[in-house]
């Protein structure tokens, strides 16, 4: 089934640019249903306002980092199969394990091009 | 070792032990790393009549740690330590802040700017719709650099504080008057933090960090 670009998606980064970058890039890929947040507590809480097709997270952010949203919305029984994508400069083996284990869909280290944006967009929800 | 001479060392021990007890009366059992050249002397004094070459070897190195301490002491004052922490530190962390101002307006300036040419390339057609589209990304992906430096100067600046912190823990213990011996760095403190909060570590030096296949490789080894 093919991918439905009015899909939902929020995005989360503490770095109003990244925000930017990120909705420029899924615009190109023609997603124009995007919300943003700018930290882990802010999201959650649109999370429980509307339901998202995709969530695509920053890490090092405050007061809640990407990490603990990921843990939040993987135990809340209304949020727990949101796709979720991880993009972040934190590239170490045991944070990459440690987002696996709290249940993240793919991971995506920073500096990224919209080819790897695209390419685990599709992982994730299926070729468009 | 023959008996006078082991007596004459003996009774220099309890000398010693006699200053000891005294100066630790006098000055306490803590006591700043500055005032340690003049407890050294004071000992020192303790120490007359025969000595034995063992006494001396003692001797000689007590004398030699305390004027190595006031040289230290001297060379790490003419280069005025607490400027460091009151001046140049926070003047440099504030230097860095405005870097990253800078930055973040910049990226904004070529953003809007790049948005602009995007609009207007959306109304072109064929080779020429294509070719700016093309390059519209290119720049919106240069752009993840305001992010990555941000993090960057953010770690610069927790680095500067922390040696703000390591620099007034040594004024503290030379009692204000300083030391240290230049050519050695203190020794690297070791990361504490636990749990989640060890995870944060922002981007990692080239050479270090994982590749984009490396972590498409990591995360294959769990299916």
């Amino acid at each position: 089934m093919a991918v439905d670009k009015n899909l939902p998606i929020l995005i989360i980064d503490d770095y109003k640019t990244m925000l930017r970058i990120i909705r420029n890039l899924l615009k190109q890929l023609s997603f124009n249903n995007i919300d943003e947040a700018t930290d882990g507590s802010m999201a959650l809480a649109k999370m429980k306002d509307k339901k998202y097709g995709l969530v695509i997270s920053d890490w090092n952010m405050q007061p809640m980092t990407g990490l603990e949203l990921l843990r939040e919305v993987r135990a809340d029984g209304d949020l727990k199969d949101t796709p979720f994508i991880m993009v972040t400069a934190e590239s170490k083996t045991e944070n990459v394990i440690a987002a696996k284990e709290a249940g993240v869909n793919n991971y995506i280290v920073k500096p990224f091009n919209a080819e790897t944006l695209k390419a685990k967009i599709q992982s994730v929800l299926g070729p468009f | 070792m023959t008996t006078q001479s082991s007596s004459q060392g003996k009774a220099t021990e309890v000398a010693l032990e006699k200053r000891l007890a005294s100066l630790s009366k006098e000055r306490g059992d803590k006591v700043e790393l500055g005032e340690v050249g003049h407890i050294v002397s004071s000992l020192l004094d303790t120490l007359h009549g025969d000595l034995t070459p063992q006494d001396l070897r003692v001797y000689s190195e007590l004398e030699a740690l305390a004027r190595y301490i006031y040289r230290a002491k001297q060379e790490i004052s003419e280069i005025h330590p607490e400027d460091i922490s009151q001046e140049h530190i926070p003047k440099a962390s504030v230097e860095l802040d405005a870097i990253g101002n800078h930055l973040e307006n910049a990226t904004g300036n070529i953003l809007d700017a790049t948005e602009i040419i995007e609009t207007v390339g959306e109304e072109l057609t064929g080779d020429h719709a294509d070719r700016i589209n093309d390059a519209v990304t290119q720049i919106y992906e240069a752009c993840n650099f305001q992010d990555l430096s941000g993090q960057r100067i953010t770690k610069i600046i927790q680095t500067l504080h922390n040696i703000e912190g390591r620099i007034d823990q040594l004024l503290q213990a030379f009692g204000h008057t300083v030391n240290a011996d230049p050519g050695k760095p203190p020794p690297a403190r070791e990361d504490t933090r636990t749990g989640d909060e060890k995870l944060l570590n922002g981007p990692a030096t080239p050479g270090n960090a994982n590749s984009q296949d490396d972590i498409d490789a990591l995360l294959a080894s769990f299916d």
